[in-house]
């Protein structure tokens, strides 16, 4: 059994409340659009939750900057470093893209964006009707896409942890585990 | 080492069936991830009211109307402002009601129903949507009936009640067992029905009543709650409509009126609020509150120009009764989320079809000092 480098604490922080976080926001925002009783109370949760990962994101990418993750393992055949590395650099986008589009998307319908209370986030994009309704469809492609990712990762990190016990799961779990050394 | 083992990447030390077992476990866990996103979304519960389906019967009672909304199609642009009497501001922090506070507003008049090019008549539903504007963002937007009730309580009623309130095509009315089979399950809708049918019906959109119809609450800054409900009361005169107006070959004479009216002078409302008690029916807009409830005169809200709907103005509003500046929030009226919900979906439907012309035209006339 061995240890070896793992991300540093905040990012293990942020990963596993952004894990959580984005979770809970795919499935409200997937119950929000059809859901006649609770469509409200779902709105007001999906904004700020928004804002919230949006700003996190922004966090973790400069920890990220400063603080390179580990290596994967050198036996990890190619393309499964190529899968991984795509699959990073999309999450990262969409975690970023989502929030800005459903911001465009609400400044372009002219809605105001109210976070709770009082506080109205200003608009990015001037009021067009049809700017927003072709953002509206962007908005729903990109949450579909980043859940398809989010299901490719959880079952990617899952193999490393269970199967190949190669220490990639272990790097980001809360935890260190002990793993098998290769 | 196996296959499997070599295919998956998994050590020697770890067992064919192993392997098996935890690649059915991690299978298991994506699978029971991608289920909870499903019935989330509503996919595994078909028969339930989504907010898509209410806009759907919309269409198929109304045909279709690319570009128009889904109900109340036919309207009129309004603007002006709203000024606060300070009464307001013992029940709302919402900046408006302050003492001595004026607010832009922008708003339409419409006409209940899908039909934009319907002609205008006495009995159709009519509105006023208003939309205040207030500083750092924060909107108010609200849109009123002339009815003293709702015809229904809850949202799969108001579904139920669309189809039963079909016209049928051979004879243009609905038909009269559907609507009987309705109203038998609905006790408080044929109540209500009542109330409605027995109201009285001004000469037009000047001297008509609005009224919230859903309870909210107001917010003190201190956080006390009090159940609301609202009317725009007008400042004219309310006179009934005249034999004339009843043969009016005019298709547009309700909104042709308006404008003509608001030319002349600008057309005042007082914004009169009713103060509910703790056990007023706050989840059942069917039903009125008592007629002793105190009420607040919070300010007028004056109408001084008129404008045909076009690109950028009330068109292009989506008069959410959702949107609402601190100081009013929803009551526990479950049409209130259900009209947010599917107000939403038609905006989104019509923002992205093409927009034909409105048959309410702007009837310009020289001199118009606007």
């Amino acid at each position: 059994m061995s240890t070896t480098a793992r991300f540093n604490r905040p990012a293990r922080l942020l990963h596993w409340t952004m894990a959580v976080m984005i979770l809970a926001m795919l499935l409200i925002g997937v119950a929000m659009v059809t859901s006649v009783a609770h469509y409200h109370a779902l709105v007001a949760l999906h904004r700020p939750l928004g804002l919230g990962i949006f700003v996190l994101a922004l966090l973790r990418l400069a920890n990220r900057w400063h603080h390179p993750p580990p290596e994967l393992p050198s036996d990890l055949p190619a393309w499964q470093r190529r899968a991984a590395h795509a699959s990073h650099l999309l999450l990262y986008g969409l975690m970023l893209g989502l929030p800005l589009v459903g911001w465009a998307m609400l400044s372009a319908a002219g809605y105001p964006i109210g976070l709770g209370g009082a506080v109205v986030l200003p608009p990015i994009l001037p009021r067009d009707p049809s700017l927003y309704a072709w953002l509206r469809s962007l908005h729903t492609l990109l949450a579909y896409a980043l859940f398809g990712v989010i299901l490719a990762h959880l079952g990617a990190a899952l193999m490393h942890g269970l199967i190949r016990r190669d220490g990639v799961f272990s790097s980001m779990a809360a935890r260190p585990i002990p793993y098998r050394s290769r | 080492m196996s296959l499997l083992n070599d295919l998956t990447g998994a050590g020697p030390d770890l067992r064919p069936r192993a392997v098996l077992l935890r690649l059915g476990a991690i299978g298991a866990l994506v699978t029971g991830t991608a289920g909870a996103f499903a019935y989330a979304g509503g996919w595994l519960s078909p028969g339930v009211l989504t907010q898509a389906r209410i806009v759907d019967r919309f269409e198929a009672v109304n045909g279709s109307h690319p570009g128009f909304r889904r109900n109340h199609a036919k309207g009129l642009c309004l603007a002006g402002r709203f000024e606060s009497s300070g009464r307001g501001a013992r029940v709302s922090r919402a900046s408006l009601f302050a003492p001595d506070r004026a607010t832009p507003v922008t708003g339409r008049i419409a006409l209940a129903g899908g039909q934009p090019y319907a002609a205008d008549a006495a009995t159709t539903v009519r509105s006023l949507a208003l939309r205040f504007q207030l500083p750092d963002g924060e909107e108010w937007r609200t849109g009123n009936n002339d009815i003293p009730v709702f015809p229904v309580r809850t949202p799969e009623a108001f579904y139920a009640q669309l189809l039963a309130a079909k016209p049928d095509p051979a004879t243009g009315k609905p038909d009269p067992e559907a609507l009987k089979a309705f109203l038998a399950a609905h006790p408080e809708s044929a109540k209500a029905a009542a109330q409605i049918k027995a109201r009285a019906i001004t000469s037009g959109f000047a001297d008509d009543t609005f009224r919230s119809l859903n309870a909210f609450q107001f917010v003190t800054a201190d956080g006390t709650r009090t159940p609301v409900r609202w009317a725009f009361i007008p400042e004219q005169t309310a006179t009934a409509q005249s034999p004339a107006q009843a043969a009016a070959t005019d298709k547009n004479y309700l909104f042709d009126a308006f404008a003509d009216t608001v030319r002349q002078a600008p057309v005042r409302w007082h914004l009169v609020v009713t103060l509910g008690d703790a056990g007023d029916p706050t989840a059942d807009a069917t039903r009125p509150w008592p007629a002793e409830r105190p009420s607040l005169d919070v300010g007028t809200v004056i109408i001084a120009e008129t404008q045909a709907e076009a690109d950028g103005n009330c068109r292009d509003v989506n008069f959410d009764p959702l949107v609402l500046p601190a100081g009013i929030m929803a009551s526990d009226d479950p049409l209130l989320s259900a009209r947010s919900a599917a107000y939403s979906v038609s905006f989104t439907r019509r923002a992205g079809e093409p927009k034909g012309p409105s048959a309410v035209h702007d009837t310009p006339v020289s001199g118009a000092g606007l």
